[in-house]
């Protein structure tokens, strides 16, 4: 599912790195603790989360997590996105709550890592 | 080659970017991605550590063509007992340090995990010591 199809799915925004929207991802992980985030191995990961802080970032970064979905219309602050940008992120804002993100996700395709 | 970093204590801001120059200095060098993953993961989350308990800690990177050894100290409270807070779900962390995403008792284990060896000692009023080895040519742990 491309990333611009997951943003209309949800009602969202891309507040960064709308230049890779048409970027694909095949599976995604829902959590707000980095350091389960920190124990995924899988690429064309989407990161479904309502923390919303630079470790936030840096734990996408090491996780080689190139899209995160911030549910509950969590803010992206300006530290955060310019972050994202320098490491070629996508960030997605979405009004959802991480239940209803994630089952919009699943019913259209997204695959679970477990 | 040897680098080092100084880390803050309680600087959330910046925490993560040593670990996130090794990463770039890793791709640059060609290692796979496999390994660079277990390396990042492994001193991102003793970084987060020394953000999350000490004053400040320091860094130290020895890379050689074959093992990644990262040394990392601190000047925190220091562990009392090694074998508890290696246990999955142990935590000394502050709700300001859980409000992060970090604090769940995850991060010593997940590095036990991905290190090839690891030691840890520590006196408890001093600090805690990290010495963390990673084989750089096999993916495998």
């Amino acid at each position: 599912m491309k990333l611009e199809e997951i943003c209309s799915a949800l009602n969202g925004t891309v507040v960064c790195g709308g230049d890779k929207a048409h970027r694909e991802v095949t599976h995604a992980f829902a959590s707000d603790l980095m350091s389960d985030v920190l124990t995924v191995t899988c690429n064309n990961l989407l990161l479904i989360t309502g923390l919303a802080n630079m470790q936030t970032i840096r734990t996408a970064e090491m996780s080689d997590i190139e899209c995160i979905l911030f549910v509950r219309n969590k803010s992206v602050t300006p530290e955060m996105k310019t972050l994202a940008e320098e490491l070629g992120m996508t960030l997605i804002t979405c009004p959802l709550t991480m239940f209803r993100a994630s089952g919009e996700l699943y019913r259209a395709g997204i695959k679970p890592l477990f | 080659m040897t680098f080092e970093y100084k880390v803050q204590g309680g600087d959330f801001t910046h925490a993560g970017y040593a670990s996130s120059q090794v990463k770039k200095m890793l791709k640059q060098l060609g290692v796979d991605s496999v390994v660079i993953k277990r390396v990042v993961v492994c001193l991102y989350e003793a970084e987060v550590n020394i953000v999350a308990h000490a004053r400040d800690g320091i860094i130290s990177i020895v890379l050689d063509t074959d093992t990644i050894l990262m040394k990392l100290t601190d000047n925190g409270p220091g562990i009392a007992n090694i074998e508890q807070a290696m246990q999955k779900g142990y935590s000394t962390a502050s709700p300001e340090v859980r409000e992060m995403g970090f604090g769940a008792g995850m991060g010593l284990p997940n590095i036990s995990a991905n290190a090839d060896r690891f030691l840890i000692t520590s006196e408890p009023g001093t600090g805690t010591a990290l010495e963390i080895t990673i084989n750089l040519n096999s993916a495998a742990v």
